[in-house]
């Protein structure tokens, strides 16, 4: 079998396996539809942290805002948002079918839209800043917009909206959700799969590697930083939209910017897979997620701790994560061929340097 | 919004209360932002941990409280026992991410912060919390100007502290040996002094600044377990502001940060406290960035 042949084999079994799942697990439908919308995180987080190195601890920012523009949307199509916040849900309000998908879907491309717009504004304010002022920017940034949005009443506060009822059977509502949720982060994947096979890449690849080189060199930084922010954004965006419809009720601090939660789950995730590698990822995520379910609920309020626990040893003791420690290992396989002379070469020159 | 913007007109009182409200926490401020001022300054790692070492220092302080002793001598058992639990950290963590890229050090101590954050509220419950001084509320003008006499007696333990530190830096030994490592750690090596004992050093100092800071804002103010990313935002905002290396700066600027965070809590209502921090953080940013693009085309 040839090393193609393999590859196609490899996506045609997950994608066999992400439309069997709901399917064969009904009962764990929510929380597989959640792991691919924690695999579109740490994707969506690799193409600035790992491609670009510029860490954003803010980019769940983009996931709220998406969630809050198709709330918005969903509502204000058919009915007076002030008004439908304020009731705070008691007053039931019926979306006939029509109404819903409408909604829906023009919801979550406007999200899409609408925070890659953000990302566009927030460039031009942040991308001078590097380094440590960045991630500390994006993170200010992210906790601003919570608090903002729980001091607005027209958004339901920090109370709330729940979103429209879905017109239908429970079971198809998760469904539905479900294949969202797996469509939108396969698309995630295959469009970085795309982008990272051209010159966007290289370029993004040079700013991480020295900035001021890159631009020296004729790289327009500034636009691409803005593209490669946006693109992360759009995704977000619709994964917000998604997500806010699901989970049915949506709230400025624990559900729209839970920066402490999912804000840095997709930092980790990315590191722990690998961060700068487009399977690392979505490798990172599938193990992260599958931990967390398995071993949460047994922690009993410990867990927070062994995130923090989690995120120190990974950071200081396994930095390269899984797949970069395999691509150490076993280079070869990588496609990586190793001179002899001059790996022995580079490590005596690292250990020179330490 | 801005309900009270014409009380303020209406009653100047009002403005003179802020003013020594402000002035008496960004004292407090002002102390947390020299420590993360230090530690930047000297090993360049970002420590997004520090306002949860303040938290730490006012949960010391809470809990002497609640054993029956004053919470004022909380402060010198803060310093200690923050300072060995600062060493503790440098050993584990720190020492391994002092030469690697900048985001390790930010990520590494905002791991440190989590772990810090969760074990209190663990311990301690979500729950508000004040250490109770006892101390006589003076009041002046009628009763229109009220000063909890714990306030003066923080502001001089502020100051005290701020000037203790600053002769330390300029006279002691190792104050000498921090500030000869900061300048250059390879010629300081050559020199014979010992670098790795230094950041050690200087860590944990910090560590027992932002100890200290704590028991003084358990005093004053509440202590709450998740509230310690905020402050580490302000310390943020002065240093980013006054840039490190400077004292008065630092000082000026954490003053005036606490006499703003009064300002709009007071106008706007006190949901927008931390928005104001987080929105004045992106403010200063912005600004810096301004002046840099400045500086680079002076220099094209």
């Amino acid at each position: 079998m040839t090393a193609q042949q393999r590859q196609f084999l490899l996506y045609g079994l997950i994608l066999l396996g992400g439309i069997a799942a709901p399917f064969v697990f009904p009962n764990y439908t929510f929380q597989i539809a959640v792991l691919w919308v924690m695999i579109l995180f740490a994707l969506t987080w690799d193409i600035m942290g790992g491609q670009m190195g510029y860490n954003s601890l803010g980019n769940i920012f983009f996931f709220g805002a998406g969630m809050y523009a198709c709330a918005v949307i969903q509502i204000g199509l058919y009915y007076n948002v002030g008004e439908y916040t304020s009731a705070y849900g008691a007053v039931r309000v019926d979306f006939t079918p029509g109404q819903y998908y409408l909604g829906l879907v023009l919801g979550i491309l406007a999200s899409a839209v609408i925070s890659a717009v953000f990302a566009v504004i927030f460039g031009w304010i942040v991308f001078g800043l590097r380094g440590p002022y960045f991630a500390i920017g994006t993170l200010g940034v992210a906790i601003a917009a919570g608090e903002l949005v729980g001091a607005w009443d027209w958004l339901g506060g920090g109370s709330g909206i729940s979103m429209p009822t879905y017109p239908g059977e429970p079971d198809a509502r998760a469904n539905l959700f479900y294949f969202l949720c797996f469509g939108s982060a396969v698309a995630t994947f295959l469009f970085l799969r795309i982008l990272y096979a051209t010159r966007f890449k290289l370029a993004i690849n040079a700013i991480r590697d020295d900035e001021a080189k890159a631009e020296a060199m004729g790289v327009h930084t500034l636009r691409y930083k803005i593209i490669a922010w946006s693109i992360a954004a759009f995704f977000l965006g619709i994964s917000g939209a998604i997500y806010g419809n699901m989970s049915g009720f949506i709230e400025p601090l624990e559900v729209a910017f839970p920066t402490v939660t999912f804000g840095i789950f997709m930092v980790l995730m990315a590191l722990l897979g690998g961060k700068g590698t487009l399977w690392g990822p979505v490798l990172g995520a599938t193990l992260f997620h599958v931990i967390k379910e398995v071993t949460w609920t047994h922690l009993l309020g410990w867990q927070w701790v062994a995130l923090g626990l989690l995120i120190i040893i990974n950071v200081v003791y396994f930095q390269q994560g899984l797949l970069g420690w395999a691509q150490e290992k076993w280079p070869e396989a990588f496609g990586i061929r190793v001179d002899e002379d001059s790996s022995t070469a580079n490590r005596e020159q690292r250990s020179a340097a330490e | 919004m801005f309900d009270n913007l014409s009380l303020l007109g209406l009653a100047p009182v009002f403005n003179i209360q802020l003013l020594l409200d402000g002035l008496f926490i960004g004292a407090i401020f002002a102390l947390a932002a020299y420590g993360l001022a230090l530690v930047w300054g000297v090993m360049n790692v970002k420590n997004l941990a520090q306002g949860d070492f303040v938290i730490m220092g006012g949960y010391i302080a809470y809990s002497l409280a609640e054993l029956g002793i004053h919470p004022i001598f909380g402060l010198p058992v803060a310093v200690v026992v923050m300072f060995a639990f600062g060493w503790a950290v440098y050993v584990l963590v720190i020492r391994r991410v002092i030469d690697r890229d900048l985001f390790t050090s930010l990520l590494a101590t905002f791991g440190i912060a989590i772990v810090v954050q969760q074990t209190l509220n663990l311990i301690y419950g979500p729950e508000v919390k004040i250490a109770e001084s006892g101390f006589a509320i003076r009041s002046a003008l009628d009763n229109q100007l009220t000063v909890a006499d714990i306030k003066l007696v923080s502001f001089a333990m502020a100051a005290a502290l701020a000037i203790a530190v600053v002769i330390f830096m300029k006279r002691s030994r190792m104050g000498q040996a921090i500030r000869a490592t900061a300048q250059d750690p390879r010629a300081a090596k050559i020199m014979g002094i010992d670098t790795d004992r230094v950041y050690a050093f200087t860590f944990s100092l910090n560590a027992a600044i932002c100890g200290a800071a704590g028991v003084l804002i358990a005093m004053i103010w509440v202590i709450q377990p998740f509230y310690g990313i905020t402050h580490s935002i302000r310390s943020f905002v002065i240093v980013t502001a006054a840039g490190f290396g400077n004292l008065p700066g630092v000082i000026i600027a954490g003053l005036g940060l606490g006499v703003a965070e009064q300002y709009s809590g007071f106008v706007m209502g006190a949901e927008f406290q931390q928005a104001t921090v987080v929105g004045l953080l992106v403010a200063v940013l912005v600004w810096r960035q301004i002046q840099q693009s400045r500086i680079r085309q002076v220099v094209q």
